[in-house]
């Protein structure tokens, strides 16, 4: 059950970030997530740990662009993005992902069987993976859903001191995001990253520069299981159609067979009674 | 078929030549290396990781051994509900074969399943909007299917006359049954990938994939029949007939044709078959796929004097399982590649999936021969 102006989600103005990482850590403790053995310059110039893992949920990526006034870093802060038609839950076999009601896209390690078409469906490979233990499971950004039950915020956004996180209503927060679009025009690029994108996202983005530079791959602006759906419609027919041609035509040929037997029978029996005259 | 029924002696024999104690071994190293991989996990028995979770366990296990099964449902279909009765005898070993394929299948996929004492979950916890969802039942019901039209197999071996007119009684319900399920599960393996339009590589990833997947999946059907019907007769002295084979195989060349002209007309309309020339080793993949998978194939096929001779018609359908097989693993592997994800199978995922075929091939060869699988010709009767 979505309705995408009331559930809560977050929005991340990467032009407030100053890349202090606080959110990775507050995330690490409130999730209760292992330290990772990192080196610098392990990816992405000072980004650290490289990417999201079974162990980092969220991760602050670090860019460096440069224009007429010279170099300038952009911090965006990665996780799940809590869509409204989540890909993730659309394939799951075993319904093992959910879209909550106050937004948070959840995972149910009880029903996993570990296929990993989540990871693949998911356009921004959020979902990561136990790999190296001999019971692995699906592991991501909860929205720190056990937090929100007790009217708290993310443990991200509660770790924020700039600001740069801010938690709430979707709705509020799309259209405090357009606001700042609208007041500082020349300050952001005209593109609120998630309003559409997957056909609308929980986690939505602003950005001085275009979403592209930053890494965040184009998605299209519809839900993602829009082409699998069309195909899904089709098999209730094509399985009546193809189950009464089947019938009909192996009916047919039955009863041909049947009929060549009975030809030969009779005219074999004719030839034998015609040889004992 | 009471004929041969007697032709077979009671015993169990199944004469351990080279090759076969070869594959024996092999067979052993995959179920071995299977049996680490469940007590380290997977992520130190192969080269998976989050940026690239399905590798050659799903993509050629899995996809390939269920499309090389294919010969069951393009078979019973074509000679049982066409009726095309003269070709009786290509059935069985299509049918064993197919079964076999599909119990591999299934353990090659219990190696990759993360959970895979879970495996049964589809079964009660339900998701209707999955893809995924669909492939796990189909494997449960068609599995099932194949497992009943085998059964006359073992029945007259053991000469249970009594269950034996059952399952025949019965058999045309299953029969149709495994075609719609076969149509099902192949289109939807195909199905799997219209979920990954943002990471499949253009030259594959289309909004109708699943009919690229059943086309493909009923030409292998057809060329299996013959790649098996010809190395039997070679390498197990299998009876032979081969021009009721190639006449077998008359409507192979059209169906690769069809399915080329879908392939291609799909990508033109979507404006895509540029892709084809941009030099990556996607588009050298697709061409050689194109060309000498499907093409070529159909060009040799037309010709009747080629259908009829074993050798070339062996070299014809050799190119389509490869093609078939390089098609399968262009979806699930090669188109999946992007610039920071490349996958190279692990030594023990290679291990895993040749012990799977040998176990497989050693499974067809002993059934084959210690129960009736290929029937004696016989003599047409006249119209």
């Amino acid at each position: 059950m979505t309705n995408s102006s009331n559930y809560m989600g977050m929005l991340i103005d990467t032009t407030q970030c100053m890349g202090c990482r606080g959110c990775q850590v507050a995330c690490k403790q409130w999730q209760e997530l292992k330290a990772e053995k990192t080196t610098f310059f392990g990816g992405g110039g000072y980004q650290n740990p490289p990417d999201l893992s079974a162990d980092t949920f969220t991760l602050i990526t670090f860019t460096e662009t440069e224009d007429e006034n010279g170099l300038h870093w952009t911090f965006a802060k990665r996780s799940c993005m809590h869509c409204d038609e989540p890909a993730c839950a659309s394939v799951c076999p075993v319904g093992a992902l959910t879209k909550e009601a106050n937004g948070a896209v959840v995972y149910d390690a009880d029903k996993c069987i570990g296929c990993r078409y989540c990871m693949l469906a998911c356009p921004w490979s959020a979902p990561s993976y136990q790999w190296n233990s001999p019971v692995p499971f699906v592991r991501k950004c909860t929205l720190c859903n056990d937090r929100l039950q007790l009217g708290k915020a993310p443990a991200c956004v509660s770790g924020c001191p700039t600001g740069a996180l801010q938690f709430g209503r979707r709705e509020d927060l799309l259209n405090e995001a357009r606001a700042r679009i609208a007041k500082h025009p020349d300050h952001y690029v005209d593109h609120i990253y998630g309003e559409k994108e997957a056909g609308g996202t929980g986690v939505i983005y602003l950005s001085a520069i275009p979403f592209s530079e930053l890494g965040f791959p184009e998605v299209p602006h519809h839900k993602m299981s829009q082409d699998a759906e069309q195909v899904m419609k089709v098999i209730p027919w094509w399985v009546a159609g193809l189950g009464a041609v089947l019938t009909g035509t192996y009916a047919l040929t039955e009863r041909r067979k049947r009929i060549a037997t009975e030809t030969a029978a009779a005219e074999s029996q004719a030839k034998q009674t015609g040889g004992e005259l | 078929m009471t004929a041969q029924a007697t032709s077979i002696h009671k015993g169990w024999t199944f004469p351990l030549t080279l090759p076969r104690v070869v594959m024996l071994l092999l067979a052993l190293a995959g179920i071995g290396v299977l049996g680490w991989r469940f007590a380290v996990g997977l992520g130190a028995s192969t080269n998976l990781r989050d940026n690239f979770p399905w590798g050659l366990w799903i993509g050629f296990d899995m996809m390939t051994g269920v499309a090389l099964a294919a010969g069951g449902f393009t078979m019973t279909f074509y000679i049982e509900v066409i009726g095309k009765e003269r070709f009786h005898a290509f059935i069985r070993p299509a049918v064993l074969t197919a079964f076999i394929g599909y119990l591999l299948a299934i353990v090659g996929l219990l190696g990759d399943l993360g959970l895979p004492w879970r495996i049964y979950h589809p079964i009660y916890m339900w998701n209707l909007h999955s893809f995924m969802f669909e492939v796990a039942w189909c494997v449960i019901l068609y599995t099932t299917v194949l497992f009943i039209e085998f059964l006359p197999i073992p029945l007259e071996r053991f000469g249970l006359q009594k269950p034996l007119r059952l399952v025949r009684k019965i058999m045309p319900v299953f029969i149709v049954m495994g075609i719609i399920l076969s149509t099902l599960h192949q289109s939807s393996l195909g199905s799997l990938f219209l979920m990954m339009g943002h990471r499949l590589h253009e030259l594959w990833w289309s909004p109708i994939i699943p009919v690229h997947f059943l086309l493909t999946a009923i030409c292998v059907g057809f060329a299996m029949v013959a790649f098996e019907a010809i190395l039997g007769s070679w390498l197990l002295k299998h009876p032979l007939d081969s021009k009721l084979l190639g006449e077998l195989m008359r409507p192979l060349p059209w169906l690769l044709l069809v399915t080329l002209a879908v392939r291609l007309g799909d990508l033109a309309v979507r404006g895509s078959l540029f892709a084809a020339t941009e030099g990556s080793l996607q588009s050298w993949s697709f061409l050689v796929e194109m060309s000498l998978g499907l093409a070529l194939p159909a060009l040799l096929l037309f010709s009747r004097a080629w259908r009829e001779s074993p050798g070339r018609l062996f070299s014809a359908v050799t190119l389509v399982v490869l093609g078939v097989i390089l098609n399968r693993v262009n979806v699930s592997m090669i188109g999946m590649f992007t610039p920071n994800s490349t996958y190279i199978p692990a030594w023990s995922e290679w291990v895993v999936s040749v012990g799977l075929v040998t176990a497989g091939v050693l499974a067809v060869v002993f059934i084959s021969e210690n129960m009736p699988v290929h029937e004696e010709h016989e003599p047409q009767p006249a119209h």
